[in-house]
């Protein structure tokens, strides 16, 4: 399977997250955009760690390389779960101040 | 065309039209599910290319932990159907627009990349996504961001609790 198909897939998943972001007002959707954002990018890591393997084993057959790749993504989950667990407290700490989940009402930072 | 091929434009097929569902989707529930749909995708992509210990990860953290967690503070917070209000259309038209421009120029971009062309992704073969090599690598040369990363959860952990309680 060619890279450049995975890189489309990619790119088609990380701009429908880039459109929700943009589009929506509901704090919790936007989050979820976030998320999938970041899976586009998992899976985008995971294709090329499997691409400079299979480059790599037609040099030698007991090869680890692109596992660094594959280390990296469950990272990125660790992170993205610690993540998670943060962002939501704020929201349900904003619907208990301001009884909406809208994010137009937090730009009282702005002045 | 392979079975390959045929499971990979599925699962694209498949990741695709969920992610446009969560967008499109007025109830934050169904959003939700329509992205757990999406994770599934996802995973079924890095069994795809023989990454099975991501695979079984993705779905256990993903859908099993973080759309729960979406799913109890979207109850908690008890969004209403219709009570959400919308962004003008010219902002969403605005949204979309970029996006998609954003897409295009991405594509385009690769498209043209000579270091891309005729390379291709091992599909079904290689080991290195398996248990065996992965928790070789996380025990000795990643075990002191392994480590680190449980100092974070911890922070996190405190940190989600002194938030929610004020």
């Amino acid at each position: 399977m060619p890279i450049q198909y995975y890189i489309f897939l990619c790119l088609t998943l990380f701009s429908i997250g880039v459109i929700g972001v943009l589009t929506r007002r509901n704090a919790i959707i936007v989050f979820m955009c976030i998320e999938l954002m970041l899976n586009a990018v998992n899976l985008l890591l995971v294709a090329f760690s499997k691409m400079f393997h299979g480059i790599a084993l037609q040099v030698s057959s007991a090869t680890t390389t692109g596992i660094d790749a594959q280390v990296f993504v469950f990272f990125i989950m660790v992170v993205a779960a610690a993540e998670v667990s943060v962002g939501l407290a704020i929201i349900v700490m904003m619907y208990r101040n301001t009884h909406s989940v809208d994010i137009n009402f937090l730009n009282r930072l702005k002045n | 065309m392979s079975t390959l091929e045929i499971l990979f434009y599925t699962l694209s097929a498949f990741a695709i039209i969920s992610a446009i569902m969560v967008l499109v989707s007025k109830n934050p529930i169904y959003s939700v599910l329509w992205l757990i749909l999406v994770f599934f995708a996802i995973s079924g992509h890095y069994v795809l290319l023989n990454a099975q210990f991501l695979a079984i990860v993705n779905i256990i953290v993903y859908a099993g932990a973080i759309m729960v967690l979406f799913l109890f503070v979207i109850m908690l917070v008890n969004v209403k159907q219709n009570s959400e209000p919308q962004k003008q259309m010219l902002v969403k038209f605005i949204g979309v627009l970029s996006g998609g421009s954003f897409l295009l120029l991405l594509v385009a971009l690769v498209k043209q990349t000579v270091q891309l062309q005729g390379q291709n992704v091992l599909l079904k073969e290689g080991t290195i996504g398996l248990i065996h090599p992965l928790g070789k690598a996380l025990f000795t040369d990643y075990v002191v961001p392994f480590e680190i990363s449980s100092v974070l959860f911890l922070s996190a952990m405190v940190g989600a609790v002194i938030i929610g309680k004020k």
